[in-house]
């Protein structure tokens, strides 16, 4: 087990955190998120042009071929910057999800467009507060002669709005199966959620005799664990790189700011706090490369660790956002401070998959408690 | 767990070394027995090269690396040493005599620590004297060519068994308090030394109380130069801090999970949601904390000792054990109120539950580990130090008395 990042998988944060300080700082974040699209489609274009977007994809079919350890350091830096981006949506839920199935000819046909940033793609699973179902939920998929349907509605997709490409987990008579569909597929209704987290864009999806592809898959339901149990580990990465940034502007404000005559930062409380919200970063990042290192090395303990991180990592991230709100007093709670979008991001992203109740459940069910 | 190449010939040798020599349980023995078996197993140490792995060869270690040293600690994890007798004098007063002692000091006693002839207590804490050890009041005073001490000191492991203890006393009151203090070698036998078992609140003594009264040490026990002392133990607790770090669970604790899941089986709540949730809870903090360990002995095997970092594990670690008493608690809830006379399971965890309050004190609280974290790692501004340039007699220590004053 290697916790520590490789010479390369540090060059590749300076790089990616050097490139999200020029292209996406705060001033662009809130242009992003007002924007109709949700996201810079230029920042994308160069996000793909840095070769990030097809990291954990083969090199034949146009990606890296670098492993999971590469894509979190890549989402640790989103995070950190808060970037509004399909990273998570395209880049790893999709293109996972076209890893995890046995269909050579879609993968062939779509990894490299969604590794070079042309195509981009999401996953539609969710269809309440729930979390996923692995069941294929209520959403049902029916061949009618050589082509197949879709029925029904999925909620919180990532980037569901604008996306070109859906990959949708549904109901069949024989088990639940993956199917592809067109962004702008007939039947196909999409619409945009307003989000606790005005970083994040969501939609909600409803599908009605809309044409889909199936996927080709031996057993789509352990497709479905192996694509969520990477989304907890990647989405802890995010969480993981805002954590250590709510920290560390939290520890430059107690820094600067005097009140009563001292640096706040000199009085224990607001002292200890900072403290605290070390300590939990770096436990934080401790089981963040465990985790990331487990989905490359030992896909047998991936779905403890995945359960492990999401457990850990997301209520520390919410603690120490709602510290970086708090230690900043006031200006912490304006709209021109980015206290709040770290606050929000850390929020939404704690529940997104599910909330810290489903996630302990995971984790003491793989404890085998 | 994968590790560097470099040191798996000599994990190897290390483990095989341990099978064949470590001993079996100490259940049952008296003390002087035990202390027998841990003088005969330092003896062991030494004589296989296994002791002061890291102290240099003219003093009589190995000479070797922290790379070594972490082999030798995580492979020792998996065996019950009796090395406890050891642990102040191998883990502290050794290593601060390689550092600051005399080549006569070194000569007379690194060898005899190593091969377990002697055994060294360290003397710091005070009761006027804890997370501020510069304030303390044990003084020595010069006298011809020696110095007397007097005063009290407490918490000290050990001192019941101890030939040698590493002593910081005060020897000049009219400067301020870090600038009067010296360190010193004291013969724990010398006339006017007295150790007394101190009683802690789980009701065992782990720990002593001495009492210094008009005890002489001679010129040539200074350790380091005379009102240099807290530059000495500037040294000796930074060589605490890896000690502890490198210190692992014991395998078995009843408030770690794999304790806390059996006791859910058996008090029949282990299917029930929300302890299960606790439980799974408790895992992830444990876990956290052993992984955040992993990555530290990865960074100092590669060549980046965490220093002052190792403060987030003990603060960790204590604040892990406030979570399992909770978690404890909502398992056992009135089972472990009282329990019959011959129920081990509940007297371990009425004991655990009883001693944890010392993992957040020893070896500096809680309030100073997260004081070093803010100030030594992220560089936060430190408390306003109001007695720190005033002559040590005139401030105020402790909980009433002045400190020039007895």
């Amino acid at each position: 087990m290697k916790l520590v990042l490789e010479p390369e998988q540090q060059e590749l944060r300076s790089t990616v955190r050097k490139f999200l300080a020029d292209r996406s700082p705060s001033a662009k974040v809130r242009e992003a998120m007002a924007s109709d699209r949700g996201y810079d489609a230029d920042l994308w274009n160069r996000m793909a042009g840095l070769g990030v977007l097809g990291l954990v994809v083969p090199e034949e079919l146009g990606g890296a071929g670098a492993g999971q350890v590469e894509r979190s350091v890549v989402l640790e830096e989103l995070g950190r910057a808060l970037t509004p981006s399909p990273f998570l949506a395209s880049a790893v839920l999709a293109t996972d999800v076209l890893l995890a199935v046995d269909d050579d000819a879609a993968r062939t046909e779509l990894l490299p467009r969604l590794a070079a940033g042309e195509l981009v793609g999401t996953v539609a699973v969710g269809e309440g507060g729930a979390g996923w179902d692995r069941q294929g939920g209520a959403t049902t998929a029916t061949a009618r002669g050589g082509s197949w349907e879709l029925a029904g509605t999925k909620t919180l997709v990532l980037t569901g709005d604008t996306a070109d490409l859906v990959l949708v987990y549904a109901s069949t008579p024989d088990g639940p199966g993956w199917f592809a569909v067109d962004g702008d597929a007939a039947g196909l209704i999409r619409t945009v959620l307003t989000g606790l987290d005005p970083t994040r864009r969501l939609a909600r999806l409803t599908f009605a005799a809309t044409p889909a592809r199936p996927l080709v898959a031996a057993d789509p339901a352990a497709a479905f664990d192996l694509v969520a149990d990477l989304a907890a580990v990647a989405l802890a990465a995010e969480q993981v790189g805002g954590l250590q940034r709510a920290m560390e502007l939290t520890v430059d404000y107690a820094k600067v700011r005097v009140q009563f005559g001292r640096l706040i930062g000199s009085y224990q409380a607001v002292k200890h706090g900072c403290a605290e919200m070390y300590s939990a970063w770096e436990h934080a990042v401790s089981v963040l490369r465990y985790a990331a290192w487990v989905a490359d090395h030992d896909r047998a303990e991936l779905p403890l660790a995945a359960a492990l991180a999401q457990t850990y990592i997301g209520p520390a991230y919410f603690a120490a956002a709602t510290d970086m709100v708090q230690y900043h007093g006031g200006v912490g709670y304006t709209w021109e401070h980015d206290a709040h979008l770290y606050y929000k991001r850390a929020k939404s992203s704690e529940l997104l998959f599910g909330g810290p109740a489903l996630h302990r459940t995971r984790l003491a069910d793989r404890l085998g408690v | 767990m994968i590790m560097v190449d470099a040191t798996q010939d000599y994990r190897s040798s290390v483990r095989a070394w341990l099978t064949a020599h470590a001993p079996g349980p100490a259940a049952g023995l008296t003390s002087d027995e035990q202390l027998r078996r841990a003088r005969e197993f330092q003896a062991a140490l030494y004589d296989a090269g296994y002791a002061g792995i890291t102290w240099p060869k003219e003093v009589g270690g190995q000479g070797l690396g922290t790379a070594e040293q972490q082999v030798f600690s995580e492979e020792a994890a998996d065996f019950e040493l009796p090395t406890y007798p050891f642990i102040i004098g191998m883990g502290m007063c050794g290593p601060t005599l390689v550092d600051l002692g005399t080549p006569e000091q070194k000569h007379r006693y690194l060898p005899r620590l190593l091969c377990g002839e002697e055994i060294w207590c360290q003397l710091f804490s005070e009761p006027g004297a804890g997370s501020d050890v510069a304030s303390l009041q044990t003084r020595a005073v010069r006298d011809g060519d020696g110095w007397v001490v007097n005063g009290q000191k407490v918490w000290t492991t050990n001192a019941q068994w101890a030939d040698y203890g590493a002593l910081l006393a005060r020897t000049d009151p009219d400067r301020p308090k870090h600038a009067g203090l010296t360190m010193f070698i004291v013969d724990m036998r010398a006339p006017g030394v007295t150790v007394r078992p101190l009683r802690d609140m789980s009701g065992r003594a782990p720990f002593n109380e001495v009492y210094f009264d008009d005890v002489r040490i001679p010129d040539d026990g200074v350790i380091g130069e005379v009102n240099r002392g807290w530059q000495a133990a500037v040294a000796m607790l930074g060589h605490e801090r890896v000690s502890i770090g490198a210190t692992r669970r014991p395998r078995s604790n009843p408030l770690e999970f794999a304790s806390l899941v059996e006791l859910a089986r058996h008090e029949g709540v282990a299917a029930d949601p929300a302890r299960r949730e606790r439980l799974a809870e408790l895992y992830a903090h444990e876990r956290a904390l052993e992984l955040f360990n992993a990555r530290m002995r990865q960074e100092t095997a590669a060549g980046n000792p965490p220093g002052v970092r190792g403060s987030v594990a003990k603060l960790a670690g204590a604040l892990l054990l406030r979570r399992a008493i909770e978690t404890a608690s909502d398992l056992a809830g009135a089972d472990a109120v009282a329990w019959d006379p011959d129920d081990a399971r509940a007297a371990e965890l009425a004991l655990g539950i009883n001693s944890a309050p010392a993992s957040s004190i020893a070896g500096g609280t809680n309030e100073v580990q997260r004081n070093i974290i803010g100030e030594r790692i992220l560089g936060l501004p430190k408390e306003p130090q109001v007695d720190r340039d005033l002559p040590f007699k005139e401030i105020k220590v402790g909980t009433q008395r002045q400190g020039g004053v007895r």
